[in-house]
C-alpha cells in the first residue's frame, strides 16, 4: 500500500522474506546467528526497491520489485503453461500484458562475504551511490556496491597485542554530502571523522569529537555509559547526532571539543545503574534519528519514546502501547516520576518495563510520520489531521 | 571486612547518584575489576556467540530445536552424550569384563 502523500492510508505488510539463515563457522566453533542488524535502503534509481541487509558476517543487497501485470494469450502455450500442439493453432493473436494482484518479489542480488573477523554494526551507504562502509568491532571496510568479491579495509583500531584493546568501534556512517568523509563512534564515547583522500588507510582521525570528563564524577559505570550506540547525521550534514546510555548529544561538525547541545532521554535511570548492570540493560543499544535537523527521536524502556525539538527546546515522552492508546486516538505524554510523590498519571521509576525497549525508531523522510519498533509489533504514528 | 568501612566513608560527604550506584555495586560484588572498560571485558563482548564444540554438536542442537516433538528413546539416565563435553565423573563406571582376568587371585 503506496501512499501518495495527502492521503492518510494505512500501513500494511508489504513484503516478507528471509534475508539470512543461521550459520557455523567451522574454523571457530561459533554459530553465525540470522539476526539481522543493520538495513540500509539504496536511493531509488528506478522502480524496484534495493537495500542492504547485514547480521554479524555477511552482508546482502536485495531487491524487491512489484509485478502487476502478467502476459496472456500465447499462442504456443495454454494458460496454464502447458504447451499446445502447433498442429491445433489456426489463428495466430498477439500476446498482451493483463493485471493481476500484486505480487512483491525479493531477490538476493550481491552477497558481500568474508570480510569481516568480528561482528558487524552498522553499514552506510556513500552519496556517490556507488561504495558503501560496513563497520565491526575493529575495522571498518569500504565496498563497492557492484563488487562482492574485494573490500578495502580503511579503519583499523585492532591492537598488536589484544591485551592493550581499550576501546571498540560502535557504530560509522557516511557524510550525507561529502563523499569522501565517514565518522565512526567508539565505546568511550569518542566520534573521530576520517577523510578518505588523506590516505587509504584512515588509521589517524581528521577530527577528533570528545566531551570532556570531570574526573571528580568518574565511577564504575562512567566509561560504559558514555559508549555511543548509534550517530547519526543531521539531512543537511552539518550536525551529527550521538546515542549514549543516558542522552542524546548533537554535535556540530565545526566544534570538537563538546556537543552543541545535551538531551537527556531517562535520568531518572543514573541512580538504579547498579541494577540495570547486574540485569545487562546497561549494554542495550538505543538508535536515534532526526526529522531533518529540527527534532531528534530515541527510544527508551516500558515502550517509552522521546522527541526533542531544539529550536523551542520542548520535549516529550510517549508510549508505543496497544493497551493504553486506542486506534486513532491522539497520543497522550507520559511522564516518569524519578522520585517522592507520584502525581496522578506518572509513571514510578520502579514500575518502568525493562523488558519493553524501544531500540529502533525511524521518521518518514518527507511526511510527519514515525515507525517505532517495540519488542514484537511495529507501530506507525501520523501527524494528527486537522 | 571492607565493604563496612566503604558504608563509613559514605556518611562524610555528599555522593552522586552515579557512585552511590558504584558503591552498591561494590559491596555486592567486591572482586569486580578496577576498570570495566578494559580489555576483559571487551574481549567478552567481541566474542559474543554461542561456542559448540564442532559442527556436529551445532547441528545435533539445531535438530533438537526443530524436533521437538520426535518420540526420544528412553532416556537411560546413566547415559552422558551429546548436551556437553563429559567429564570422567559424568562417565558410567566400566563395566567389569565377563572374562575375569587370567591373572586375577
Amino acid at each position: 500500500n503506496k501512499t501518495q502523500s495527502h492521503s492518510r492510508g494505512e500501513y500494511n505488510v508489504y513484503s516478507t522474506f528471509q534475508s539470512h539463515e543461521p550459520e557455523f563457522d567451522y574454523l571457530k566453533s561459533l554459530e553465525i546467528e540470522e539476526k539481522i542488524n543493520k538495513i540500509r535502503w539504496l536511493p531509488q534509481k528506478n522502480a524496484a526497491q534495493f537495500l542492504l541487509s547485514t547480521n554479524d558476517k555477511t552482508i546482502k543487497l536485495w531487491k524487491i520489485s512489484e509485478r502487476d501485470k502478467r502476459p496472456e494469450g500465447y499462442n504456443l502455450k495454454e494458460e496454464d503453461g502447458r504447451y499446445r500442439d502447433p498442429t491445433t493453432v489456426t489463428t495466430l493473436r498477439v500476446p498482451v500484458f493483463r493485471p493481476m494482484d500484486l505480487m512483491v518479489e525479493a531477490s538476493p542480488r550481491r552477497i558481500f562475504a568474508n570480510a569481516h573477523t568480528y561482528h558487524i554494526n552498522s553499514i552506510s551507504i556513500n552519496s556517490d551511490y556507488e561504495t558503501y562502509l560496513s563497520a565491526d568491532d575493529l575495522r571498518i571496510n569500504l565496498w563497492h556496491l557492484e563488487i562482492t568479491d574485494r573490500s578495502f579495509n580503511i579503519v583499523d583500531i585492532k591492537p598488536a597485542n589484544m591485551e592493550e584493546l581499550t576501546e571498540v568501534i560502535t557504530a560509522a556512517e557516511f557524510h550525507p554530502n561529502s563523499c569522501s568523509t565517514f565518522v565512526y563512534s567508539s565505546s568511550k564515547g569518542t566520534i573521530r571523522l576520517c577523510d578518505m583522500r588523506a590516505s587509504a588507510l584512515c588509521d589517524r582521525h581528521s577530527k577528533l569529537f570528545e566531551e570532556p570528563e570531570d574526573p571528580s564524577n568518574r565511577s564504575f559505570f562512567s566509561e560504559i555509559i558514555s559508549s555511543i550506540s548509534d550517530v547519526k547525521f543531521s539531512h543537511s550534514g552539518r550536525y551529527m547526532m550521538t546515542r549514549d546510555y543516558l542522552s542524546v548529544k548533537i554535535w556540530d561538525l565545526n566544534m570538537e571539543n563538546r556537543p552543541v547541545e545535551t538531551y537527556q532521554v531517562h535520568e531518572y535511570l543514573r541512580s538504579k545503574l547498579c541494577s540495570l548492570y547486574e540485569n545487562d540493560c546497561i549494554f542495550d543499544k538505543f538508535e536515534c534519528c532526526w526529522n531533518g535537523s529540527d527534532i531528534v527521536m530515541t527510544g527508551s524502556y516500558n515502550n517509552f519514546f522521546r522527541m526533542f525539538d531544539r529550536n523551542t527546546k520542548r520535549d516529550i515522552t510517549l508510549e508505543a502501547s496497544r493497551e493504553n492508546n486506542k486506534p486513532r486516538t491522539v497520543l497522550k505524554p507520559r511522564k516518569v516520576c524519578a522520585s517522592g510523590k507520584r502525581k496522578k498519571d506518572e509513571i514510578s521509576v520502579d514500575s518502568l518495563d525493562f523488558n519493553k525497549k524501544i531500540l529502533h525508531t525511524a521518521w518518514h523522510p518527507k511526511e510527519n510520520i514515525i515507525a517505532v519498533a517495540t519488542t514484537n509489533n511495529l507501530y506507525i504514528f501520523q501527524d494528527k489531521m486537522n | 571486612p571492607v565493604s563496612i568501612i566503604v558504608f563509613q566513608e559514605m556518611e562524610d560527604k555528599v555522593i552522586s547518584p552515579e557512585k552511590a550506584e558504584e558503591a552498591k555495586l561494590k559491596a555486592r560484588y567486591p572482586h569486580l575489576g578496577q576498570k570495566p572498560g578494559g580489555s576483559d571485558f571487551l574481549r567478552k563482548r567481541l566474542q559474543k556467540g554461542q561456542k559448540y564444540f564442532d559442527s556436529g554438536d551445532y547441528n545435533m542442537a539445531k535438530a533438537k530445536m526443530k524436533n521437538k516433538q520426535l518420540p526420544t528413546a528412553a532416556p537411560d539416565k546413566t547415559e552422558v552424550t551429546g548436551d556437553h563435553i563429559p567429564t570422567p565423573q559424568d562417565l558410567p563406571q566400566r563395566k567389569p569384563s565377563l572374562v575375569a582376568s587370567k591373572l586375577a587371585g
